[in-house]
């Protein structure tokens, strides 16, 4: 599949959301752990070897998943829907998501093959790596929109997405999450997404 | 460089709603011709496919730093994706009616991560102000501190001046008053370096945002 790789890589040289030396180890058997300047930046992780400024690779960080790793470090792995598929490019419905616990009572499975693994200094800094890697989805930016469009739109009447022009876009509709998912955004709190 | 292709492919037909399709007509290269092409557009990445029912793109733009343009050109309802830098790619696109360009300019315009958390932290603020709380109030802000440690090239922006009288605007003059959710003066440098990163950081989203009107 070919992409703008110039763009991405100008992408990388940006403002991260979080930096940091980690330890870093690839999908592949027998990999090995190597320190990397991991960088974050919108939705897309970049490593870089740590005296080099061209980095090395990105993972796009939609619909994966971001789990603990003991002792000190955490994973990122795609999270698959069970195959093969009835039809080409068909799925199950519903959102692969970081924040969805009983996926696996659907079935998704998590794919050894594409897991990156990190180990971070302490488990403060793991923390917060977590966190922040479980925001850096579109799709929970996406969510996070409709949720506060909704809490203001209880509170004042009026839609704050009006404002800036774009009210009538179905990617902002209540509509357009899933039906789980549409419930905790009209609950009280964002919290309640994880 | 590396990329996670099969996620990309796997984010590109995933059964989630799109955020617009249609086909357009896109530019080969700079002497060749253009090619048919079914165009989706999901979060701030726009793929492209031999046609609606193939299984794999053929490719994709990711759209950061990007602007939207209509262009003067042999072809009715052009527009371009333009990206800053030297060299820097810029892709020429063609819809097939006035209504389609329109949608489309639109669309990708406003298809950034960056334009898209612009919005959340204006809507954000809104609430937090409110609900009458100065600070994060029960909304918890995740703690965004860059640090870079040892980093080779923190720049901070890999985009030269754009070409044109399009300086970005003096950032407004500061009233005390205005914004009910700063920190404390005495908070620690970090936290205040923090929160008016936000503010720049959102100016320049802004004016990133404005550029991209056609």
């Amino acid at each position: 599949m070919r992409y703008n790789e110039k763009e991405l890589r100008a992408l990388s040289q940006q403002p991260a959301e979080m930096a940091a030396e980690l330890s870093m180890r690839g999908p592949k058997k027998g990999s090995v752990a190597k320190r990397r300047l991991v960088k974050l930046v919108v939705n897309f992780l970049f490593y870089f070897r740590t005296d080099e400024a061209e980095p090395l690779g990105a993972l796009l960080l939609e619909r994966c998943r971001v789990s603990q790793e003991e002792p000190g470090g955490f994973s990122i792995s795609e999270w698959l829907p069970p195959s093969p598929p009835s039809r080409p490019g068909c799925f199950l419905p519903g959102h692969k998501n970081l924040f969805d616990g009983p996926r696996a009572a659907q079935g998704f499975i998590e794919d050894p093959e594409r897991k990156y693994y990190f180990e971070c200094c302490t488990q403060e800094q793991c923390q917060e790596w977590m966190e922040a890697l479980r925001r850096a989805s579109y799709e929970y930016m996406r969510c996070s929109l409709i949720f506060y469009r909704n809490e203001i739109q209880k509170m004042t009447g009026k839609d704050p997405l009006e404002q800036f022009g774009i009210s009538e876009e179905a990617r902002f509709q209540l509509s357009s999450l899933p039906r789980d998912r549409r419930a905790a955004c009209v609950g009280t709190q964002l919290d309640e997404l994880d | 460089m590396k990329l996670n292709e099969r996620s990309l492919a796997f984010y590109a037909t995933c059964d989630a709603p799109v955020d617009h399709a249609g086909f357009l007509h896109k530019k080969g290269g700079r002497h060749t011709a253009s090619h048919r092409r079914w165009f989706v557009l999901r979060g701030n990445m726009l793929f492209y496919f031999e046609g609606p029912g193939s299984r794999e793109p053929l490719g994709v733009i990711v759209l950061e730093g990007c602007t939207v343009e209509l262009v003067e050109a042999a072809e009715e309802f052009a527009f371009a994706v333009r990206f800053t830098g030297a060299h820097a790619r810029c892709y020429a696109l063609a819809a097939e009616s006035q209504a389609a360009l329109e949608g489309w300019v639109k669309a990708l315009s406003r298809a950034s991560f960056h334009y898209l958390r612009l919005v959340v932290r204006e809507l954000e603020q809104q609430l937090a102000a409110m609900r009458g709380t100065g600070g994060d109030g029960e909304v918890t802000v995740p703690p965004r501190r860059p640090k870079e440690n040892g980093c080779c090239s923190a720049v901070w922006s890999a985009e030269p001046p754009a070409a044109g009288p399009r300086c970005p605007p003096l950032p407004p003059r500061r009233r005390r008053a205005s914004t009910p959710d700063r920190p404390p003066d005495s908070a620690p440098f970090a936290q205040l370096h923090e929160w008016y990163g936000q503010e720049v950081r959102a100016l320049r989203g802004q004016w990133l945002g404005g550029q991209t009107q056609p």
